[in-house]
């Protein structure tokens, strides 16, 4: 499955900077998206991909029967998942105030401190 | 921009909001043992308030959370975060050691990551709900 | 003993508290503190004497082999005496001098902490301990020279000699590296026990050179010399400390104190007494220009410094016990001269020397003062100073090598520092009177404490050279020598060469003054030359790191976002890409191990980011989006991550109401690029699409690690008492990497809630009102 993912995030990677060196401020968030999932997918990617074994231990058990899913990068990718959200957020809102504010949605347009 | 909703969205959101957030909190309360834990639990009940908030707005979602500023839920979310990794100091342990206590009697385990996990609930639901409420006033306010 | 230095930074943070408790006394009482030093150092006087090296060391860090070490001996013994004892006079004085400016507690908060980095530089044996105090007396010197911070040219003039001394100080930390390598150590004790091996280690040259830039740059040696002049802008009592007396010799001390080790080479001599002399004779020549009082007493300093140098690059025996004496004799009567020069200007609105005249009458007693300073200046026996210079000549008259140079600028610097100290005092104290601006008057007793403290020791130690000769000399110079000298200093040595010699100059140097006005005018008609000094080399460094700032940030800091995103990209590219592709040849196997409702996951995961990249529709592209999101929460499902699946899930909805309330705010898709900016785009972006499958290709064959969640899988029930283990990591294994994600969440909000309600009043004339609403409704 890791070199069909590898091909799938790699695509992700490509549509996701090509948006973001757009100029147009809304593909700029939409890359941004892209960007924060991809690379959630690769840190959860280049741990190895299991299947069908969580990171779960069994009632009463001391631990894992058989060999499990790398626990760490998911919990990594978990926070990282909630930030970017945060980060979304926080981007959008910057956005609606900047075009709010100077009425273009070019970014070459935004680039003076003082409009 | 977001009116009320219809018939079936005001009952849907009356009915299930409720249970969503007992979801959860069991989400949250479980989520040591099976998947669920703070940042879950807190997406689900920001989805409970969400969805209340679509079909009723802003104004009543306010008077549905009382006093609760989601604001204060992020200062109280991030205040049990941090009180959480005190008590390993006085036992003389270093930060962040997790301490458990069993309350006698329903044999139910306190434990200091429990309550981190309930500031990071309370922050995640805080953070949500300040975004996205603050976004729906502003949109109230310039149609 | 570290104590009762450091606790000189607490002093100088209590001195605005000290000043309120003791109003005009504050000079007093704060000058009992290096008094009180001073007095400590004289009781261990009698140890350092005896040849003893004092080690007073401080345990900080056991466990990183850290400690706070001072070392007293005989040059530090004299450094810190200097330090201490001026310190305490230039206090008294300055109690007077600024009496009622408004900003003396300043002065007496940075001339505190300047006292104290300077005898922590003199004192510490600890290379880095150094470093910190060096850099400390050049910020705190900063700090005093823009004293007068309302003044550009004070303000222009502290840039400049911070920028000085502090880039000699980076050449200095390289070179205190490299001295700590090459000799093993940080110690200055060690390393200096073991010259053989500093001087023949491969980084002799580099190391001696960076040592050398900190150095020259902080005594103001050539041509590095034009700080120290223009730092005049200083009040009359630092120019006394700082700029004669301690800061400018910190240089000069380092040097004396590298000397046992690094000493005696070709290139040292070479180096030090060229320099050196060269520094003398610029000093005392280019001091003919000026007829500021300070100006003329500043290039003086910069003359003897040159001369210490010089004496130290010599290095024989007698050049040394001449360094020790020289230094302290000029100690001696520059400070006096400044205070003098202050007095002066004090008193009489003027530091023009040409303006004054006949005031000796007036201020007895500074006159009095003046004419010993100046004489030891010059000097004349019986004083002090004329032993220093006797020795001076001594030992130019053994140099080796440069001999000629070397004796033709010192003999020409001391004839035209003769001048020098005639003019300062002549023209001021004697001939007919002139009017000054204010009515001269004698000087108040404060001010006149320290000038007459110190002229007293320079006659004192003058006529009864044993005094300073026997004991403390000798050992400051056993010291700079490393191993034992003896010193015996006396005024009269029969009929010689230097004797003779010093007659000559004497008589040279009183012509050079008779002709003064002349030689003055004469000098004028240079001035274009001096627009091509090193001075001058400052300013176009200076204006040419401003122009490169500029350019660059031109460039780089353009305001294009894209251009950014594209530098970032393309440098990713170009740095992982090379150590991809050159440092490890990507291997890896193909298994396609793939069944086929994960390919279909897979594949319309990638649609959906395919599609968002060309629709033309904002709610499309949302739409197409949040279905790749959805496929990548299966993706999580399906590998045993449910924990992923679920967070995937709630924050993709989440994320589509988000945008579909904010995308109706936002302007529509715009095409905006020309096809072959695309095309271009396309091709970073791809490329690094590429790299990125190379890259996970390449992780995931890859077996060199061991994860390290093994230990979380083992002990997540047993220690931590929880079966989902991401949840355990996530709380209690890496609960500080959560509580700082919750912050930034929390930080994220506040910047929206702050972005969205607080909004910048309006620019109409009712506008404060309404910023207050929106401001109560942002808080309420």
């Amino acid at each position: 499955m890791e070199p069909l993912m590898a091909l799938a995030i790699g695509l992700l990677y490509a549509t996701a900077i090509y948006m973001m060196l757009r100029r147009s401020i809304v593909k700029l968030v939409i890359g941004l998206m892209l960007l924060s999932n991809a690379a959630n997918l690769l840190i959860f990617t280049s741990a190895g991909m299991t299947r069908g074994a969580p990171p779960l231990i069994p009632e009463g058990a001391l631990a894992p029967a058989g060999q499990v899913a790398d626990p760490l990068p998911q919990a990594l990718v978990l926070t990282a998942i909630v930030i970017a959200f945060g980060v979304l957020a926080f981007a959008v809102v910057l956005i609606r105030r900047a075009y709010e504010i100077v009425k273009a949605d070019d970014l070459d347009k935004m680039k003076d401190t003082d409009t | 921009m977001v009116k009320s909703g219809t018939i079936i969205l005001n009952t849907a959101a009356r009915l299930l909001m409720p249970l969503q957030l007992l979801f959860s909190v069991f989400l949250l309360l479980r989520g040591h043992d099976e998947p669920g834990g703070g940042f879950i639990a807190g997406l689900v009940a920001a989805g409970a308030f969400i969805l209340y908030l679509f079909a009723f707005g802003v104004t009543a979602t306010k008077e549905v959370l009382r006093m609760v500023d989601p604001r204060d839920l992020i200062g109280l979310g991030l205040l049990l975060g941090t009180l959480s990794i005190l008590p390993a100091w006085f036992v003389g342990e270093a930060f962040f050691t997790a301490q458990w206590w069993e309350i006698p009697g329903i044999g139910f385990k306190a434990s200091t990551p429990l309550i981190f996990d309930i500031g990071v609930y309370l922050a995640v639901l805080g953070t949500l709900l300040a975004a996205i409420m603050t976004l729906m006033e502003v949109d109230k306010d310039e149609p | 003993m570290q104590l009762a230095v450091l606790s000189g930074f607490v002093l100088a943070a209590f001195a605005p508290l000290l000043q309120r408790w003791c109003g005009a006394r504050t000079s007093l009482v704060l000058a009992l503190y290096p008094a009180a030093l001073a007095l400590w150092l004289l009781t261990q006087l009698p140890a350092v004497m005896g040849g003893e090296v004092l080690v007073f060391s401080l345990e900080w860090v056991p466990a990183l082999g850290m400690s706070l070490t001072f070392l007293l001996d005989g040059l530090s013994m004299l450094f810190a005496l200097l330090i201490t004892v001026i310190g305490t006079f230039v206090l008294i004085y300055a109690g007077g001098y600024l009496k009622g400016h408004p900003d003396l507690v300043c002065f007496h908060v940075v001339i505190v902490a300047f006292m104290v980095s300077m005898l922590g530089l003199v004192l510490a044996d600890g290379l880095m301990t150094l470093f910190v105090f060096w850099e400390l007396t050049s910020i705190t010197s900063y700090l005093l020279i823009g004293f007068n911070h309302t003044d550009l040219e004070a303000r222009k003039s502290a840039r400049q000699g911070l920028f000085v001394t502090v880039g000699g100080g980076l050449a200095l930390m390289a070179g205190l590296v490299m001295l700590a390598i090459a000799g093993d150590s940080w110690s200055l004790q060690e390393l200096l026990s073991g010259g053989e091996v500093l001087r023949e280690h491969a980084l002799y040259l580099p190391m001696l050179l960076c040592l050398l830039g900190g150095a020259f740059t902080k005594s103001a040696q050539f041509p590095f010399h034009f700080w120290l002049p223009n730092a005049m802008a200083a009040p009359t009592p630092v120019s006394a400390y700082l700029h004669s007396a301690t800061m400018v010799k910190a240089g000069i001390y380092l040097l004396a104190r590298l000397h046992p080790g690094l000493g005696g080479t070709e290139l040292w001599i070479g180096i030090l007494s060229v320099v050196g002399a060269l520094t003398m004779f610029t000093g005392a020549f280019l001091a003919l220009r000026h007829t500021n009082i300070k100006k003329l007493l500043a290039y003086s300093t910069i003359m003897a410094l040159g001369t210490l140098t010089m004496l130290l690059g010599i290095g024989t025996e007698g050049a040394l016990i001449a360094f020790v004496t020289f230094l302290l004799a000029h100690s001696l009567y520059k400070g006096a001269l400044f205070m003098v020069a202050g007095i002066l200007d004090h008193e009489t609105g003027t530091k023009d020397v040409t303006a004054m005249g006949g005031l000796r009458r007036l201020m007895p007693v500074t006159a009095m003062v003046a004419c010993i300073s100046a004489l030891s200046l010059a000097g004349v026996p019986p004083l002090f100073g004329f032993i220093g210079k006797e020795l001076m000549f001594e030992s130019v008259l053994e140099v080796g090598s440069f001999r000629a140079i070397i004796f033709l600028l010192s003999f020409a610097a001391a004839i035209f520092t003769i001048a020098v100290a005639a003019i300062v005092v002549l023209r001021p104290f004697f001939g007919e009177r002139r009017e000054t601006p204010k009515a001269a008057h004698e000087a108040p007793s404060a001010m006149l404490a320290g000038p007459v403290g110190l002229a007293t020791l320079t006659l004192a130690f003058g006529l009864l050279p044993v005094l300073a000769g026997t004991g403390l000399l000798t050992a400051a110079a056993s010291a700079v020598a490393g191993e034992p000298l003896t010193v015996s200093l006396s005024l009269w040595h029969g009929i010689n060469l230097p004797l003779i010699m010093s007659l000559v100059s004497l008589a040279l140097g009183y012509l050079v003054f008779r002709h003064w006005e002349w030689l003055r005018g004469n000098l004028a008609r240079l001035d274009p030359l001096f627009a091509h000094g090193p001075e001058a080399g400052y300013e176009n460094l200076m204006d040419g790191i401003v122009r490169v700032s500029e350019w660059q940030t031109r460039v780089l800091q353009n305001g294009y976002m894209r251009n950014y995103i594209m530098v970032m990209v393309v440098m990713l590219i170009a740095l992982v890409g090379n150590s991809l592709l050159l440092r490890h040849a990507p291997e890896f196997a193909i298994s396609l191990d793939v069944q086929f409702h994960e390919a279909v996951v897979a594949g319309l995961m990638v649609m959906g980011a395919l599609f968002a990249c060309i629709s033309r529709s904002r709610l499309a592209a949302v739409a197409s989006v949040g279905i790749m999101g959805f496929c990548i929460a299966l993706i999580f499902i399906l590998f045993s991550a449910p924990d992923l699946g679920i967070t995937q899930l709630l924050v993709e909805t989440l994320t589509v109401i988000l945008l579909i309330l904010v995308l109706f705010r936002l302007p529509r898709f715009a095409s905006l690029s020309t096809p072959l900016e695309r095309v271009r785009d396309l091709v970073v972006a791809g490329s690094m699409g590429v790299l990125i499958m190379l890259l996970i290709l390449t992780v995931v064959d890859s077996n060199q690690f061991v994860p390290v969640s093994g230990y979380m899988i083992e002990n997540s029930v047993p220690l931590a008492h929880g079966r989902n283990i991401v949840n355990v990591i996530l709380v209690d294994y890496r609960a500080l990497d959560t509580l700082g994600e919750i912050f930034v969440l929390a930080l994220a909000a506040i910047g929206v809630i702050a972005m969205l309600k607080l909004r910048a009043p309006k620019p109409e004339p009712k506008s404060a009102g309404k910023g207050q609403g929106a401001k109560e409704s942002a808080d309420g």
